[in-house]
């Protein structure tokens, strides 16, 4: 090899380099695309967990699809009120505040709790289970199968799996970015407003004598529940009660009266004493009023009882 | 050398199935395992494949016939190749995000992992080995690329159903299992030995 050669092979090389970098140089002033920068003021701002949780590929393209008005500020769970503001800063735009959310269970079909009806040996997702077994593995079909999709789904560590088989949601670590919940193919997680303590834990709507066989913690249809509450925060609605949101003053009286505990207060609320008497005032005459209502209709001559007056599924026993 | 009708499907042949790239030259495993848990992602990769290794084949061909083989440089190929692809993919990348948005959308984040691709350098450099026309490298280049997509897209419906329908010993879980697959899938292809002679 001479030096001929490596000068030729050094120049052709170094040359071709040149022209490639000259080329790209120009072709990235040329054929630049001008981008809204908004768009990366906004995806600063994010939380950048990418939990996807909005719906978007991650918090860039949450960001792209805000800047171009095709997503709503508020979509990004994991960054709540304060991002949205901030995001509604950058654009210009006014955002109104939405209630946290977080994810709750609607079962409470724990191991002891809920019977099981057959026995699964295999992959430990709830996924596979119910490809393989549709109605679950234990008798009721609406029951949480334990076995943890939810724990591996969330980016946040917000959820564990508890002793009893029933996964736990760490209500503050929460962000209600809703994975778990799409996860689930059960549905048993659902999103809830953090602020609304009561929550509903059933969500078997086939007739209490079936329930009673296959969850000791089932709803039996009494609508006790919605008897009790003085505010009308509770309606029955698909067999199940309903909590309707804004209205219960989480007064407790429900929790008592229902003797499965489907309704029942997140962990860690402590009822107000206070509120709890008021209620009860609240109810005594609202009990007052109606059985003057029912005196006075029964002193009316030859009518016999209401049907529709009478509370449906019997006094609470 | 001018191809008739049959030998141009028969060349096709033999680069996707007898002379697969993945699975019978062992190039480009680096994305048929990385790119290969979701069917979608697959489609995309492939098709980013298909489209740069066609267009490296066709410009390094011209590179090494009108640059390097005059100047008698043709031990530079290798890495001249490399700058080059490099560079043009960039290029491309460039060009479609500019001329077709929905385009960079499907290929966007692909281009830039296959810029050195072995796969891609492999096409450019066997083409070169091989001495054939331009024309021959461009369907050689493009049916090599074929069959790169089609076994990409068949081991992620592989992966797929693995993932979701058994469960692998603990110790195997994850890339083991996904090797022992890519072994048998190849072994599957080795039927296709001997079919077309090259």
């Amino acid at each position: 090899m001479d030096w001929n050669t490596i000068l030729i092979s050094t120049g052709t090389l170094g040359g071709i380099g040149a022209a490639a970098a000259a080329l790209l140089a120009g072709a990235s002033r040329v054929l630049r695309v001008e981008e809204d920068p908004r768009i990366e003021q906004v995806t600063e701002a994010l939380p950048g967990a990418n939990c996807g949780g909005c719906g978007f590929p991650g918090c860039a393209g949450f960001a792209e699809a805000v800047v171009a008005g095709k997503a709503d500020p508020t979509l990004c769970a994991p960054g709540g009120a304060a991002i949205a503001q901030t995001i509604g800063d950058i654009l210009g735009i006014t955002v109104e505040a939405k209630q946290r959310q977080v994810a709750r269970l609607r079962c409470q079909g724990s191991k002891d709790r809920a019977v099981v009806r057959v026995t699964y040996d295999g992959m430990t997702s709830c996924k596979a289970v119910s490809l393989l077994v549709p109605l679950g593995t234990k008798k009721c079909a609406q029951a949480c199968e334990g076995l943890g999709d939810c724990v591996a789904v969330c980016v946040f560590d917000a959820i564990r799996m508890g002793d009893d088989g029933l996964p736990v949601v760490d209500e503050q670590a929460c962000t209600g970015c809703g994975k778990c919940v799409t996860e689930c193919p059960k549905s048993v997680l659902i999103l809830h407003p953090y602020d609304e303590k009561l929550s509903v834990g059933c969500g078997n709507q086939v007739a209490p004598k079936l329930v009673r066989k296959v969850c000791e913690v089932g709803c039996l249809h009494c609508r006790v529940c919605v008897r009790t509450c003085p505010y009308d925060a509770l309606q029955w609605e698909g067999n199940l009660p309903k909590r309707i949101d804004g209205k219960c003053k989480m007064c407790g009286l429900c929790v008592e009266a229902c003797k499965t505990q489907v309704l029942h207060f997140a962990s860690g609320f402590e009822v107000d004493p206070q509120a709890k008497e008021q209620a009860k005032r609240l109810l005594a005459e609202r009990k007052a009023a109606e059985a003057a209502k029912k005196a006075a209709q029964r002193t009316k001559p030859k009518e016999t009882k209401d049907p529709a007056s009478a509370p449906v599924g019997g006094e609470p026993s | 050398m001018e191809l008739s009708f049959g030998q141009i499907l028969q060349l096709i042949v033999w680069a996707v199935f007898v002379n697969n790239f993945i699975l019978a030259q062992f190039l480009g495993i680096c994305p048929f395992l990385g790119v290969s848990k979701k069917t979608e992602s697959a489609v995309g990769m492939s098709l980013a494949v298909i489209f740069v290794m066609t267009v490296a084949a066709a410009v390094t061909w011209l590179l090494n016939q009108y640059v390097l083989v005059p100047l008698g440089l043709v031990f530079l190929k290798t890495i001249l190749f490399i700058l080059v692809i490099a560079a043009l993919v960039q290029f491309v990348e460039m060009v479609i995000k500019k001329m077709s948005p929905a385009l960079f959308q499907a290929l966007g984040i692909f281009l830039p992992l296959i810029t050195t691709n072995c796969a891609v350098l492999g096409a450019a450099l066997l083409a070169i080995q091989k001495d054939f026309s331009f024309f021959t490298t461009l369907i050689y280049a493009f049916a090599s690329s074929l069959g790169f997509g089609l076994v990409m897209v068949l081991f992620a419906g592989i992966r797929e159903r693995m993932d979701t329908t058994i469960e692998t010993p603990a110790g195997m879980r994850g890339l083991p299992v996904t090797l022992v697959a890519a072994g048998i899938l190849s072994l599957a292809f080795l039927g296709f030995a001997g079919l077309v002679k090259m």
